[in-house]
């Protein structure tokens, strides 16, 4: 089988994402139903998850999905994870058998927090010994691959229609205040697990459909940064550039929207002084981040969602509200099927990020 | 003729039907090649005397003029060809050695043309230029490490000094001296309605074109003619010539004819005499020794300027390169084989150095294994001839290139690399005023103006074309190249897949 | 209106300026046929000594003396062009004489004064001195 990574494939895609501010949970059923209504732009080679806030009796531990070729893999990543990592808790993740849906890796998650000395002789914050494993077990551990690696979320996915990909996770019983959703339509037909959508990184995960013009640029500066491309997809250099400017460069969320899909200079020229001199600045000191070509993306984070198009607004990309509820999607049909009476409903513009994020904290990590 | 005097390359070819007798190439021509013969009323011309520079042919009125290639042949020899018997010959004779101009003309592998660009189709969107705006603005210098903010969050903008450049393109190290006042006019006043640079080479700056200091890259060499506190401060950026592409590891020798008053003035160096620069910079025998002399510039420019390490490219080019980068300077030119030069020693511009495509490769692959692509900007230099070359010179890693040869083609020279003898009939490569009054800077300035507005035109098509609509985007996007006809080591130095091959 | 300017700093002594306006009086397409061979006699001349050289035309003054001298007529104002009437031009040359700038010289047959006419009346419309001179040291251009 030829992985994601030995070849990059670029493709064409549905996304879509519900958040509720209040932090009101709600089970997985709405975003399916969402998802499924794209079902054209999807062709049943691809399809994903996102969710947040649904494991709260662990939401202290690093929820790790993984994938797995064979027993062996699994052992020997078993095995790492034993070395790295005290594994609080770990499961075989719940399926069922699907039509559509067959070729699946074994699929487990574990509750993991960093073994406490082996972190502090590491000299790394906890996010990036944990990022640094996560790449360890990816490209070093042969037949194993991390699908999310948050805490209190996690990325179901796999090979099919976004539709069938929910039964067979059974996606309906995961109660959360956010859940983001991919269907893929690939240039052509890759059969590993690994290589559908969301991508997730720590409590990052990103949906996106478009095919960015500036890949390699940003692959190669990201690169640099101890960031391996192993996938080759957009959606993993999105992610990482995310990752990097936000956890590692303490750059807000908006601040990362005037870099990858940073106003036009002329824009930029007519702001106001004060505002001019930081875009600026941004554009210019991030310049190797800058995406171009077409996308549109969610990214979900821990207590919020964002929504960005590229700056010419290359795809399609819908918001709507209604009540502390927020419905995100490449199509409106996708957002009316599950929310009718909508209080608004709008496109935003090339560039302009939408951000929301929970009223308040969740508290003992809600229910 | 003597009988170990060489038969020129070139004739003269007037067409009697056509010639007017208007004796425009005999006052044209500063060799003499051309003769008016009274008693007949004829033209007649000496091609021992020409150097094929096209000024005669230029201007005949009726195009009765034309060079032609010498039939006159040796016997037929692969091995010893007719230009290696004929320099041999010249050597016999002279005893000295062989000196030209301009860029490496030999044969040698041209990679630019082997590399070809992508564009999108289907899934992703063609960008129209003409519908859509589309950004060539970069900036040269090093990025922040941190990004810092005050007591309210706000983001202090940290940025080390920069060169801002309206389109990734600058105008490369001439010297006055090496050119002409008038050249060195059209090239500050283009640069400066451009809003990009140009470059002082060693020779310093004319106080005339102090106001165009904005635009000015102010160049030290080793034999740091010209260079005062003032002057360092005029420019945009300081650039520390280490090497130069037509020549590395050789110094420079501008001839006494050449340093007339106004010259010597600026070069402060003496009327009449040779300005010979030595080999290396005598205060830098090592790395360490560069880092002391890019801090001493930025000590006497007030860490305002941007400080620019300009090599040569060498064997080891990459190596050097990550040494400059954290020797503190803040942006890395690079200078192909193909560079130009106002003269060199034939064998060494045409048997040193390697390909500027290769060299710049490998310069940003490494820069970017150690994690310092950002502490540095890269400028490409030395053989770049249109936007295409830009556009792949950008994809390979660059982020602005140099400009010489095209300058200097866009100003009327026509290549016929006789810079070393002063005489250019062009106005460029010469200090004898009624040859410089040649080149007229208002006619020289559009011309280069057009040029390049003609290329960022250009460089924006095939960008949209890419689906790019601002050239960060493209620097260093290496699978927009694709290779032809190039072997598994030519495709690896130069980091990109064979055409045919997809995005594997 | 628009005249025709020297600029002596960016003048090459070329005299190519000369052959032009040789050619732009036969209104023919090739200049090789249509100067092969002949004298010429251009309206516009490159003054030289050593290194200074500049080209002379007629300035078409405002006030022009060639005019006010001109006993017959055949010299007037067309539209601030100054212009020659051959058939009442007498050969008398007071307005060579009085030209300041030697601008005006008699016809080859010596029958009638001659001088720029700014090629208005010429195959090529436009003066082809300033078209073709090299280095622009000759403009046609509106000064006001």
């Amino acid at each position: 089988m030829r992985l994601e990574g030995l070849e990059r494939i670029p493709s064409g895609c549905a996304i879509c994402g519900i958040f509720s501010r209040s932090g009101k949970k709600f089970d997985g059923s709405g975003i399916v139903k969402s998802i499924a209504v794209m079902h054209d732009r999807s062709n049943g080679l691809g399809g994903g998850f996102a969710g947040y806030g649904i494991y709260p009796e662990y939401k202290d531990y690093y929820a790790l999905h993984l994938f797995f070729d064979d027993t062996q893999a699994k052992k020997n990543c078993e095995d790492f994870l034993g070395r790295h990592f005290d594994i609080a808790h770990y499961s075989e993740i719940p399926t069922k058998r699907t039509p559509g849906v067959d070729k699946a890796p074994l699929i487990w998650r574990y509750f993991a927090a960093p073994h406490t000395t082996k972190l502090s002789a590491s000299q790394l914050d906890e996010k990036e010994y944990v990022v640094k494993q996560v790449f360890y077990i990816n490209t070093e551990i042969k037949g194993c691959h991390v699908v999310s690696s948050g805490k209190n979320m996690g990325v179901f996915k796999g090979v099919g229609y976004p539709e069938d990909i929910a039964k067979f996770y059974m996606l309906e019983d995961y109660r959360g205040y956010c859940f983001t959703a991919h269907g893929r339509y690939p240039t052509n037909t890759p059969g590993w697990w690994g290589g559908a959508h969301p991508f997730g990184l720590l409590d990052y995960s990103v949906v996106h459909n478009g095919e960015i013009s500036s890949y390699d640029a940003n692959r190669r500066s990201i690169e640099m940064y101890g960031y391996n491309c192993a996938l080759k997809t957009d959606t993993e250099v999105i992610t990482y550039i995310i990752d990097y400017l936000h956890r590692r460069k303490g750059l807000t969320l908006e601040e990362i929207s005037w870099v990858v899909a940073a106003p036009f200079w002329q824009t930029i020229e007519d702001m106001p002084e004060e505002d001019r001199k930081i875009r600026e600045y941004l554009r210019n000191a991030f310049s190797d981040q800058l995406i171009t070509g077409p996308f549109s993306i969610i990214v979900g984070f821990e207590g919020g969602m964002m929504a960005l198009n590229d700056r010419l607004k290359l795809r399609s990309m819908v918001v709507g509200e209604k009540g502390d509820m927020v419905y995100i999607s490449s199509e409106e049909a996708a957002i009316r099927l599950i929310e009718p009476d909508l209080d608004c409903i709008w496109s935003p513009k090339g560039g302009e990020a939408v951000i929301v994020t929970l009223d308040n904290e969740l508290e003992g990590g809600g229910n | 003729m003597g009988a170990f005097d060489v038969l020129p390359d070139y004739e003269i070819s007037r067409n009697l039907d056509r010639c007017i007798v208007c004796r425009v190439c005999e006052r044209q021509c500063a060799n003499q090649a051309h003769e008016y013969v009274p008693e007949e009323d004829a033209m007649a011309s000496d091609e021992s005397k020409c150097v094929n520079c096209h000024r005669c042919v230029s201007l005949c009125p009726t195009r009765a003029l034309k060079i032609v290639r010498s039939s006159n042949t040796y016997k037929l020899n692969d091995n010893w060809t007719d230009k290696i018997i004929k320099e041999i010959s010249i050597q016999a004779s002279t005893g000295s050695v062989l000196l030209s101009s301009m860029g490496n003309p030999e044969d040698y592998p041209i990679y630019f043309d082997k590399i070809t660009i992508n564009a999108s189709q289907v899934t992703n969107p063609p960008i129209d230029p003409l519908r859509e705006p589309m950004e060539t603005r970069v900036f040269l210098g090093p990025k922040p490490d941190s990004v810092e903010r005050d007591s309210n969050g706000k983001i202090i903008p940290n940025l080390p000094p920069q060169v801002k450049l309206s389109m990734p393109m600058m105008f490369s190290a001439m010297s006055y001296g090496s050119i002409s006042y008038n050249a060195h006019e059209s090239l500050a006043r283009a640069a400066s309605e451009l809003g990009i640079c140009y470059n002082t080479g060693e020779g310093g700056l004319h106080e005339d074109f102090y106001k165009f200091g904005p635009n000015t890259i102010v160049q030290v060499a080793s034999g740091r003619f010209g260079v005062h506190k003032q002057y360092l401060n005029q420019g945009a950026a300081v650039e520390i010539k280490m090497g130069q592409g037509a020549k590395p590891g050789i110094g420079g020798h501008l001839p006494g004819k050449k340093i007339v008053a106004d010259v010597s003035r600026t070069r402060m160096t003496p009327e009449g005499s040779d300005a010979i620069s030595p080999a290396p910079h005598h205060d830098i025998y090592s790395i360490e020794d560069l880092r002391q002399l890019v801090f001493s510039l930025k000590e006497a420019t007030d860490y305002k300027k941007p400080i620019i390490v300009k090599i040569a490219a060498v064997h080891n080019v990459a190596a050097i390169a990550s040494g400059i980068a954290r020797s503190g300077a803040d942006i890395i030119a690079i200078d192909g084989f193909r560079g130009g030069t106002g003269a060199a020693p034939t064998r060494i511009r045409d048997s040193v150095g390697i390909p500027i495509e290769l060299a710049l490769a490998a310069v940003d692959s490494k820069l970017r294994l150690e994690g310092i692509r950002g502490k540095v900007s890269i400028i490409a230099g030395g053989g770049i001839r249109s936007s295409t070359d830009i556009v792949k010179a950008i994809a390979l890693g660059a982020d602005a290139v140099y400009l010489g040869t095209s300058a200097l083609l866009a100003l009327g020279c026509h290549l016929c690399r006789s810079c070393q003898a002063g005489k250019c009939n062009w106005g460029i490569a010469t200090q004898e005023p009624e040859l410089v009054r040649r080149l007229n800077p208002s006619i020289g300035a559009k011309r280069l103006v057009n040029l390049m507005t003609a290329w960022q035109h250009e460089i924006e098509e095939i960008m949209g074309g890419m689906g790019i609509n601002s050239i960060e985007a493209l620097k260093g996007n290496r699978l927009m190249l694709r290779g032809v006809g190039l072997n598994e080591k030519e495709l690896s130095v130069l980091g990109i897949k064979h055409a045919g091959e997809g995005q594997d | 209106m628009k005249r025709v300017y020297v600029n002596e700093e960016w003048c090459l002594g070329c005299h190519l300026c000369e052959y032009y306006c040789a050619f732009a009086q036969t209104n023919q397409v090739s200049m090789a046929r249509a100067l092969k061979g002949r004298k010429i006699h251009p309206h516009i001349r490159v003054e030289e000594s050593g290194a200074v050289h500049f080209a002379v035309s007629c300035r078409h003054c405002e006030i022009p003396l060639c005019v006010k001298g001109c006993i017959t007529g055949a010299l007037s104002i067309d539209d601030g062009i100054i212009k020659v009437d051959e058939s009442r031009c007498i050969g008398c040359f007071t307005c060579i004489l009085s030209c300041p700038y030697g601008a005006i010289s008699p016809s080859p047959d010596g029958h009638a004064a001659r001088k720029c006419e700014l090629c208005q009346a010429t195959a090529a419309g436009v003066p082809l001195c300033a078209a073709n001179c090299p280095n622009q040291a000759i403009v046609y251009e509106d000064r006001g």
